[in-house]
């Protein structure tokens, strides 16, 4: 077997210098009745040809977004990945380390956390961010932990511009421990009140910019309710593009901000390994969970990275820590930083106007199709679309006519009435000729 | 050759003219700058063309204040990583013994495929006729996995082996409160060598902790555990083999108490590679198990992720699974996403459906190795690591004397007392003689712990050195050269740091000098 380097010989050797005459001695605690007396009932090893005959042939079966005019969006979005970017992380230096506990041979790892840790407050405009967590939904889930921790109370606020995966995973894990939620219903164009249902016992408002609709909303106000409360403002995001022209939730007011960092650096994946970006106030450091990097010297006076203030964390605190994560999203959250130092501020703004561009490009266009609504007033590069016809069924035909034409908002949201609504995303990547395509594959599925 | 004479710190590099170098570099070991110092915001790595002027749909949020990111030409940004790269010890480049992690060699075959763009470049959230492969995939992993582990279902979207323990004590707890027994039953027991994750884990699943103590020779006894099953127990979590490299061998007992008691049994599969292909866990009498792919099937560690901890469940558990998951009919495979398609379902655990890029990875290294050589692998790494122990057991003390261990052998820092040194002097020395330390005081049973994990990616020569380089730290250590050890690491990039200040006055992010 090629990835074994033993052979018959040396396990022979081994096996005497350990003093047992079989390999089965070394397995002798487990209860004879219960070991394996042949081999699983599985394929035997495959060379590397055959293996990869095997996936191919897998991925051959799905649609890849480059191949097809791509529209899909709600919370993963296709952008460009500079080649420079995977390059890096497949370094075997930065691919096949483990977790930096060992800082005096870690300290490449533990630099680019550093680096990363800067950029995703610097998006943000919060003062800490910590080392990344699995994805979006559960960072919000963890912000809403956290907020109960800090306010005392067990009660969360969810807007109805939240991404519905992301209030189900928030509702699962507050029917565990038994802390209080309440959905707002879809809110379809950013006009709910939340004045109306921020009371004393409100420990937080977990409200997402831009919505899963699409719209761009001012968590000033939010803010401001939150606080005269006493309950905390968590702000939500799901495209980090957007951070590049739209107004941070830090300059909005919001005390602990979670999002999706996919956006940059990372592939569409199926739906993971993401990362989730998780940032707070300088005051709520100390109830943070997952992983931090700081700076500090080494005895001979340079600088370096440690992990630090793991009191908080399982591996110390146990049962009472701020989180059970351990594993985090490390590579992803490489990938993100290498990307984002590629583009800086300059580089980010442009990318976050092409994408805007093409987004009202695409929606001026979708506008003037007869059974079609553009709902949005404000957006980035999603919005809202009504059409004329039954949405699930309309982007499955305009798939089979080899368009990827989107999400019907059914698909998250069942039962709620809003089987017409499309959610229409457009990056970089798309082309004028991939939104003509689009918009005429679109209106000739429409039923009028 | 090893190096024998007396190790002198000062004479280190010594035969160079220069103490001090005007860079700070060391010939190819390089100081790095953060991008922060070197970057403006103003340049970019990245060619886009500006779009044609259009009329923004922003409203009022346009953003004013600029991010602070500095940006890097590609040639920069290539140098900047690169260099940095070289400040980590990797496992492609020697071996990295830290026990409990299984640091096990990353086929490039298994990069290749999760970078095929059938699989990478797929939406979540496309049509699923058009994602058909991807769910053939997850559903042939799913399948391998049952088999493995001898079990009736499997949770496919966790994210991480802690993800996956949550997600398996809440397929528990949806269970008792099924049954109505949801206020009664709120106990977990963990026994107190457990990983930190598990306490963690019930707790977030909403359970309180009880600790159970292991036997002194190092595994669960029976009677402790009976003795802590009442009308409030709601499970036990046991890693099995367990966090000192030793199989629970009263397992079967185990299973049966705490089923009598009307409780559930949790096994933390993180140490599975022992016992792949030797053993299944479903006949063992465990309800739920997650896996950690980045562990026993290989997905790279990645500097500390991303994983993926699917949880196979028991036929009492399965009702309960999360959502998604995957049906097969005639039309193909569907997913299930929905609570109201799965009323027993206790909901989602996070967006989308899995980690995707880890079965991808995962799957194909379980091809290559298929049924026997998974099993060989098992094997090899249970020998290598009972290899290790039987060549330094002279020297160094195990805390449940001379036994034979399972996939890592624990040594404790009984024999290092009459030094005056400490487990972590130890470690450190060993990465002046290229090593990755083992990991050092985990688990928290044993005073000084240093666990050993070979994997079965070491060579016996690799072996060898390796013991051989302990012993000799060991001998030294006897003899008194304490230098050589509590000044460690001389040779690393950096000596050690000062964690102490970093915990006093954390400096997190980078900021402007007088800004």
């Amino acid at each position: 077997m090629r990835y074994l380097p033993l052979n018959d010989e040396d396990r022979a050797d081994m096996l005497a210098r350990i003093g047992v005459s079989h390999i089965d001695a070394l397995f002798a605690d487990i209860p004879k009745a219960k070991r394996l007396e042949q081999d699983l009932d599985l394929p035997s090893r495959k060379t590397e040809m055959e293996v990869e005959r095997v996936l191919s042939r897998l991925a051959a079966k799905n649609v890849a977004a480059g191949s097809v005019p791509f529209f899909v969006g709600a919370g993963a979005y296709k952008h460009h990945v500079p080649a420079t970017v995977d390059h890096l992380i497949q370094r075997s230096e930065f691919l096949t380390s483990y977790t930096p506990y060992q800082p005096e041979i870690s300290q490449g790892t533990l630099q680019t956390i550093f680096e990363f840790q800067t950029q995703v407050a610097g998006l943000t405009s919060m003062d800490a961010a910590n080392a990344s967590m699995y994805d979006g939904s559960t960072a919000t889930v963890e912000a809403v932990a956290m907020a109960h921790r800090i306010t005392k109370r067990r009660k969360a606020i969810l807007s109805g511009g939240l991404h519905p995966h992301y209030a189900e995973v928030v509702g699962t894990y507050s029917a565990m421990s038994g802390d209080a939620v309440v959905v707002l219903p879809p809110d379809l164009f950013a006009a709910e009140n939340l004045a109306g249902v921020v009371g004393d016992e409100t420990s937080c408002v977990v409200v997402q910019n831009p919505d899963f609709f699409g719209n761009l909303r001012d968590l000033s106000g939010a803010a401001a309710t939150c606080h005269a409360k006493g309950a905390l403002l968590i702000a939500v995001f799901t495209e980090v593009v957007s951070l590049g022209l739209v107004k941070p939730p830090g300059a909005m007011g919001a005390d602990i901000v979670a999002g999706e960092g996919q956006s940059i650096g990372n592939r569409l994946n199926f739906g993971g390994p993401y990362v989730g970006l998780f940032a707070t106030k300088s005051k709520y450091l100390r109830q943070m969970p997952g992983r931090l990097c700081g700076e500090t010297v080494d005895a001979s006076g340079r600088r370096g990275f440690v992990l630090t203030l793991s009191t908080r964390e399982q591996h110390i605190r146990r049962d009472k820590a701020t989180s059970n994560i351990c594993t985090n999203s490390g590579l992803a959250s490489l990938a993100f930083s290498i990307h984002l130092t590629l583009l800086g501020d300059a580089g980010l703004r442009r990318l976050a106007r092409v994408n805007h561009a093409n987004a009202v490009a695409l929606a001026d266009r979708l506008a003037a199709v007869k059974g079609v609504k553009v709902l949005n007033e404000t957006f980035f590069n999603e919005f809202t679309i009504k059409i004329a016809g039954d949405a699930a069924e309309v982007v499955r035909r305009m798939a089979e006519q080899g368009v990827l034409g989107g999400v019907p908002v059914s698909r998250l949201l069942p039962d709620k009435g809003l089987d017409d609504l499309i959610l229409a995303a457009s990056t970089e990547i798309n082309t004028d000729a991939d939104r003509v395509i689009y918009t005429k594959t679109l209106q000739g599925n429409l039923s009028c | 050759m090893l190096m024998q004479q007396k190790f002198d710190p000062q004479a280190v590099g010594s035969e160079a003219p220069v103490a001090k170098t005007f860079t700070g570099n060391r010939g190819l070991e390089t100081e790095e700058g953060l991008i922060f110092e070197t970057g403006r915001p103003e340049n970019t790595g990245v060619d886009l063309d500006e779009p044609l002027p259009f009329k923004h749909r922003l409203g009022s949020l346009e953003r004013q204040e600029p991010a602070g990111l500095p940006g890097l030409s590609e040639p920069e940004s290539m140098r900047h990583y690169v260099r940095l790269s070289r400040l980590n010890y990797a496992i492609d480049a020697g071996i990295y013994p830290l026990g409990s992690c299984t640091m096990k060699h990353n086929p490039r075959l298994n990069e290749a495929m999760a970078r095929l763009p059938g699989f990478a470049d797929i939406h979540p959230l496309q049509p699923q006729s058009t994602v058909q492969g991807a769910l053939e995939l997850i559903a042939e992993l799913a399948h391998w996995l049952m088999v493995m582990t001898g079990m009736d279902a499997v949770a496919m979207s966790p994210r991480a082996g802690a993800h996956g323990e949550a997600c398996g004590m809440m397929a528990i707890k949806a269970a008792i409160a099924a049954k109505g027994e949801d206020q009664a039953r709120k106990i977990v027991l963990v026994p107190e060598s457990a990983h930190g994750t598990n306490p963690a884990s019930a707790a977030v699943a909403g359970f309180e902790v009880r600790t159970v103590p292991a036997r002194p020779d190092g595994t669960l006894d029976p009677a402790e555990v009976m003795r802590r099953l009442g009308p409030d127990a709601a499970a036990i979590m046991l890693t099995n083999p367990n966090t000192c490299g030793l199989f629970e061998k009263d397992v079967v007992e185990l299973a049966a108490l705490v089923h009598e008691a009307g409780a559930y049994f949790y096994c933390d599969g993180a140490n599975f590679n022992a016992i792949m292909g030797k053993t299944r866990p479903g006949d063992l009498g465990v309800d739920a198990m997650h896996i950690n792919l980045h562990k026993t099937f290989s997905t790279p560690h990645g500097g500390g992720g991303p994983g993926a901890g699917p949880v196979v469940l028991s036929s009492r558990l399965a009702p309960f699974a999360p959502v998604p998951f995957l049906r097969r009919d005639k039309g193909g495979f569907h997913l299930v996403e929905h609570k109201s398609e799965a009323p027993d379902s206790f909901g989602r655990i996070a967006a989308f459906h899995g980690q995707m890029g880890m079965f991808v990875r995962a799957f194909a290294y379980m091809l290559s190795h298929g049924a026997d050589g998974l099993r060989q692998a098992a094997e090899d790494a249970v020998l290598n690591a009972n290899y290790v122990r039987a060549c330094l057991k002279d020297l160094m003390s195990g805390p449940f004397g001379d036994r034979l261990c399972l996939h890592e052998v624990l040594f404790d820092e009984t024999w290092l007392r009459p030094t005056g040194l400490t487990t972590v002097d130890f470690a450190k020395a060993m990465i002046d003689e290229g090593f990755h330390p083992m990991t050092i005081y985990f688990p928290l049973v044993v005073h000084g712990a240093m666990l050993i994990e070979p994997t079965e990616s070491e060579s016996k020569a690799s072996l060898d050195l390796f013991i051989a380089a302990l012993r000799d730290l060991a001998l030294a250590a006897k003899r008194g050269e304490t230098e050589r050890f509590v000044g460690a690491p001389y040779l690393a990039p950096r000596r050690r740091l000062d964690e102490t200040r970093a915990a006093r006055n954390p400096i997190l992010k980078w900021k402007k000098p007088g800004g």
